[in-house]
């Protein structure tokens, strides 16, 4: 692989893990029961463990003295990476879990295609990534099969949370790194857990795209002017 | 972290109740603490025992939950992506901490949503000290230094309290404390070594948290009047001026060592004692806060209510979908 399409690779799997680590760690200690919230903060940390492996990495390929947090903290909307579904605010604890499950579900599937893969620093990290992404999607799973199957305004919630999330799946399969091949999967994995639910696929819509491009929805930017308040405000400070 | 054992309004009931207990049994009870043996779940223990602990458990678990949000409040904020993951560890080991200290109050027969009722209904209390705002980065770096520095000292002889399950959970939580405690002074120290901003910031979150840890402790012995009867069933060791003075002995050379400033005028060595002498502390203050006059416990009430309120249909969710599928189990 080119250096440069390294780096954009490197930098997508890296935004993506940044900002879906970022989201959750909101809930900590806001969420619904104890045993959540800890499942929740654990789900973050693989995340920014993550992250931290492929910015850094990202930075290595492009050579100009960047780490993870120098592409963590002083970039803006325009050149972060990540698809649009991990940006989504939290919501209510239904639309964090459909987020959640579109999300590592699909993500599971890309790492472990990564962790195959000939790159093998990609691979190197893709093959731990993996392993706690596969949790990941099975905590997502089984909460959107007791939402769906729990009282009616569970049901209600989540569906209403699917419903939110859904217009940012095209972006996943959008044609790059072999995406496409990715599709079939994961509509049958979603498929399965959605029947187990009791729910429906949501109607197909037209995709929200551009994250992978750097055009983003309103709420990235909220989210980076918060996470890199410090960084910032004190230019070259040390912490 | 650490609560200070606080009067509420079940304490005096069970003062009284410990007339009507066996004396036998009392004897032979008194007798196994005085060895220093664990008293079990299922063992007999005096009604009074049992509410203390109960109180005290549960106090401890209340702080560990409602102290997620003072530090939770700047997990999206930290600095780098380094101490974005150990602050969001440490907070999440804080909600571990919590979970069984519920669990070790529940072996006494009190469910976790009876303790968490008394906490959203103002009944139970928690730590005075997480009813103080987090406002600069360095307040991290003071809560894991100071406030986990105390919780150290309060908790590191109660791994030896009489209660076994308290005690093994306390075994467990001070591993994890001295980590913090470590943590939150190697924030300090960086950002004490950092730029004059920097700086200031240290030394700020240093004068606003100095005195409030040291109420950590509690009322001043003479007007304890809980620490006879605790210390006499292991419930307690050592009393609250005794740890409140460890402490300031073991932190004020640590403030020193990274320049910084312990902001009381009476602070000095005293050759004699071999120990610091230090100032009268506000306990007005303190008694202030206990009653919930603490210049951030009304959003820290309302954090944890509204948590608890908008999760109700989740729990919910969650016993119906288990109901249905042993109904569906059972069928097959």
């Amino acid at each position: 692989m080119a250096d440069d399409v390294l780096f954009d690779h490197a930098l997508r799997l890296g935004d993506d893990a940044l900002v879906m680590g970022q989201r959750l760690s909101e809930w900590c200690g806001h969420a619904p029961m104890l045993e959540v919230d800890l499942a929740l903060a654990n789900i973050a940390l693989d995340l920014l463990g993550q992250a931290t492996h492929f910015l850094n990495l990202a930075g290595e390929i492009e050579g100009k003295g960047r780490d993870a947090d120098a592409l963590a903290f002083h970039r803006d909307v325009l050149d972060f990476r990540n698809c649009l579904l991990v940006e989504q605010p939290n919501g209510d604890f239904a639309q964090t879990i459909a987020r959640q499950f579109l999300f590592s579900n699909w993500q599971e599937l890309l790492m472990r295609e990564i962790a195959a893969a000939p790159e093998p620093r990609l691979a190197a990290i893709g093959a731990k990534a993996v392993k706690e992404i596969a949790y990941h999607a099975k905590f997502a799973s089984e909460w959107v099969v007791r939402l769906g199957d729990g009282t009616a305004e569970s049901r209600t919630r989540m569906i209403a949370g699917l419903e939110w999330m859904w217009r940012f799946v095209d972006e996943l399969f959008d044609p790059m790194d072999g995406a496409p091949s990715r599709r079939g999967e994961w509509d049958a994995r979603i498929n399965r857990t959605l029947t187990e639910a009791g729910l429906e696929l949501p109607k197909p819509r037209r995709g929200a795209m551009g994250g992978r491009a750097g055009h983003h929805s309103e709420h990235l930017g909220h989210l980076l002017t918060e996470m890199q308040f410090l960084q910032r405000a004190y230019p070259g400070a040390t912490w | 972290m650490y609560t200070t054992e606080l009067k509420d309004k079940d304490q005096k009931a069970a003062a009284v109740s410990l007339a009507d207990e066996d004396p036998e049994k009392l004897a032979a009870f008194e007798a196994r603490v005085a060895a220093d043996d664990f008293i079990e779940p299922k063992d007999w223990m005096p009604e009074a025992y049992r509410k203390t602990l109960v109180r005290q458990i549960s106090q401890h678990a209340h702080s560990e939950i409602v102290g997620m949000l003072p530090e939770g409040n700047w997990i999206t904020r930290a600095p780098n992506l380094r101490r974005k993951a150990i602050l969001l560890a440490k907070v999440q080991d804080e909600g571990g901490h919590g979970l069984y200290l519920y669990a070790a109050a529940e072996t006494l027969g009190t469910s976790r949503e009876e303790m968490i009722d008394a906490l959203h209904s103002g009944k139970a209390k928690y730590s005075t000290i997480f009813n103080y705002p987090t406002l600069t980065w360095a307040d991290i770096g003071a809560i894991g230094w100071l406030v986990d520095g105390a919780a150290i000292m309060n908790q590191v002889p109660l791994q030896r309290t009489s209660y076994g399950p308290y005690a093994r959970a306390m075994v467990r939580i001070c591993k994890e404390e001295s980590f913090h405690q470590r943590q939150g002074y190697e924030i300090m120290s960086v950002l004490a070594a950092g730029t004059a901003e920097q700086k200031r910031m240290a030394q700020d979150a240093l004068n606003r948290w100095w005195w409030p840890s040291l109420m950590m402790f509690g009322p001043p012995d003479d007007k304890s009047p809980n620490t006879a009867q605790s210390v006499r069933w292991r419930i307690k060791r050592e009393t609250n001026d005794e740890l409140r003075q460890r402490f300031v002995d073991v932190t004020v050379p640590q403030a020193e060592a990274i320049g910084l400033r312990v902001p009381d005028p009476a602070l000095t060595w005293n050759d004699e004692r071999g120990s610091y002498d230090f100032g009268a502390i506000d306990w007005e203050e303190f008694y202030a806060v206990v009653r919930g006059e603490g210049p951030v416990a009304k959003e820290r009430t309302q954090a944890r209510v509204k948590a608890w309120e908008d999760g109700a249909w989740v729990r919910e969710a969650a016993v119906a979908h288990a109901s249905k599928r042993a109904l569906k189990m059972a069928a097959e």
